[in-house]
């Protein structure tokens, strides 16, 4: 009894997430693609890169676009954060239509975007600076963040000074440091190395676990599309458009109930990769 | 860098003079030999009969009658005055216009060439026009200095707050931030580098054009003094004058190092 007691803090975020889900409360939509389409004009013509998107996220959950280069992925998430304006259809986030970008749809970049004059905590501070918020406050929702993602006590280091995956964790800090609506990430790990991208990932479970966000997390890694989501967005290419979208069942929390080499998440592996060579089978008639 | 700060804290007081002698070792030989060099062509007459008057010796033997009697500060605070002034004038103008220039790019266009063409006029040319609106004096030394620093300044700015990363802008508009924000937060920080260089750039030109510019009319200032000692045939004192000019215009640009160590952020 005392020992279940002790361990409620832990796992409360766990404990949070599941009896949301057996209530079916996660259920909530918060945010609708309605027929986004994008065409840019290139060399005096147009070209469709998105074409008809339609799909939708609910509250709390982890959805990953899974993509190609060049299906329209990170212009499909940077139209969301509002970087981006579609040619046609509409973004609707929590029930309004959204125009532009704002702290309510965290970003996270591939490059990090850290600015190097300021300190690790400074960085996390910009969003709310620009929003006007009193220095005190504003340090102690930076700090509050930076132990969100582990980075405790590295608060007053430069950016020059901390390693790459230290810097997209002080990136995330930034962007939750705005209690945003929904996590915006777009291919956040390309850039690490093989072992910190594991560990990423896991660090980004945690915190998605501990703070109940709502993230939607743009990648071309099979796995780790696997491995982070609750459903799958596959895209494919020529128009960029939405395939199919794939329901990922596999136990939480992953890095204690998944292994990459077991049998069901291969089985979602193999489902995906025939995917894309029916994709390319079509594309290779197309030629032919 | 810490760590060697931290090893001279612990050697003994000899130890550390010994160590900031042999790593300054080729500095220091520069200086003799430049001194040398100075002294043996003036002893050799390479200048003509009067050579022995602009050897270092007579020189530093007259920057002590100099120091004594109050020459140098007589002459030398009224030339930093004046440029410490026109500096500070060509900051207050040319920052904030550089930031602007750079950040519109219409402003950068529209100002363009008139930008480009101006700066390569030697405000010396501006003197007889200088000296129609302003009259004889401190304000038209002033005004010259003033239009010699603000293009370093101006288009150094330009160039730093123009190279802003396309990523920062974009960072912080998914952060809410207006123009207003992006100004202040990011494209002023940004530029700081290069505002920094300008500065050091413009400080090395205002002191170069000091001299002639206080050549026109002033009754003190170590450009005047040049023309005076001159004029009295003291040219040991003028030695004395040019080690003096250098000498500030050395520790002037120092000064602009360390701020720039300082305050330009690294990647």
């Amino acid at each position: 009894m005392r020992t279940t007691f002790l361990e409620v803090p832990s796992i409360e975020g766990k404990n949070r997430k599941m009896e949301m889900e057996r209530d079916g409360t996660e259920n909530k939509t918060l945010l609708e693609m309605r027929e986004v389409s994008k065409t840019f004009r290139k060399d005096g013509s147009d070209v469709l890169v998105l074409q008809d998107v339609n799909f939708s996220i609910c509250e709390g959950e982890f959805v990953c676009i899974l993509g190609p280069t060049g299906c329209g992925k990170s212009v499909t998430l940077q139209i969301v954060a509002g970087l981006i304006e579609q040619t046609t259809g509409s973004v609707i986030l929590d029930g309004k239509e959204e125009h532009g970008p704002g702290p309510h749809k965290g970003m996270v970049f591939q490059e990090y975007a850290l600015l190097p004059w300021r300190s690790v905590v400074e960085n996390v501070e910009i969003g709310l600076e620009l929003r006007g918020i009193d220095k005190k406050e504003r340090r102690r929702i930076a700090l509050e963040q930076l132990a969100t993602v582990g980075l405790s006590g590295s608060e007053e280091q430069k950016v020059h000074e901390i390693s790459v995956g230290m810097r997209q964790r002080v990136a995330i800090a930034r962007a939750l440091a705005n209690d945003p609506k929904i996590l915006l990430m777009d291919e956040p790990f390309e850039a690490l190395d093989a072992l910190t991208k594991e560990e990423m990932q896991i660090q980004i479970l945690k915190v998605w676990e501990r703070t109940g966000t709502t993230i939607l997390f743009v990648t071309h890694d099979v796995d780790e599309a696997i491995f982070l989501s609750d459903r799958i967005c596959v895209m494919d290419i020529n128009p960029g458009r939405v395939k199919k979208m794939l329901v990922n069942q596999l136990p939480r929390p992953r890095h204690e109930c998944v292994s990459r080499t077991d049998k069901a998440f291969n089985d979602m592996r193999d489902e995906i990769i025939k995917l894309y060579s029916s994709l390319k089978e079509e594309e290779l008639d197309l030629i032919i | 860098m810490k760590m060697g700060s931290k090893e001279d804290n612990i050697q003994s007081g000899s130890g550390m003079i010994v160590d900031f002698i042999k790593g300054r070792a080729f500095y220091l030989l520069g200086i003799l030999l430049f001194l040398a060099a100075w002294q043996i062509a003036c002893t050799l007459k390479g200048f003509g009969d009067f050579s022995e008057a602009f050897s270092p010796l007579s020189a530093a033997l007259a920057l002590l009658e100099m120091a004594r009697n109050g020459d140098i500060l007589h002459h030398a605070i009224p030339s930093l005055r004046r440029v410490l002034v026109s500096l500070s004038l060509a900051i207050v103008f040319a920052l904030p216009t550089g930031v602007l220039v750079g950040y519109f790019r219409q402003l950068e266009q529209i100002t363009y060439v008139p930008f480009q063409f101006m700066r390569m006029i030697s405000p010396l040319a501006w003197m007889p026009i200088a000296i129609i609106i302003f009259g004889v004096g401190d304000v038209s030394v002033t005004f010259l200095l003033w239009l010699v620093a603000i293009w370093p300044l101006i288009l150094n700015t330009v160039h730093g707050a123009g190279r802003v990363s396309p990523l920062w802008l974009n960072m912080a508009k998914t952060m809410g931030a207006k123009d207003m924000g992006i100004l202040s937060k990011i494209i002023i920080p940004a530029a700081i580098p290069d505002m920094l260089t300008g500065l050091r750039l413009a400080v090395g030109v205002s002191w170069i054009i000091l001299v002639p510019a206080e050549m026109l009319g002033v009754p003190d200032g170590l450009g005047y003094f040049i023309l005076d000692t001159r004029d009295r045939f003291r040219y040991d004192q003028l030695m004395a004058t040019i080690f003096i000019i250098g000498a500030i215009g050395y520790l002037l640009d120092s000064a602009n190092r360390w701020l720039i160590s300082k305050f330009a952020w690294k990647i």
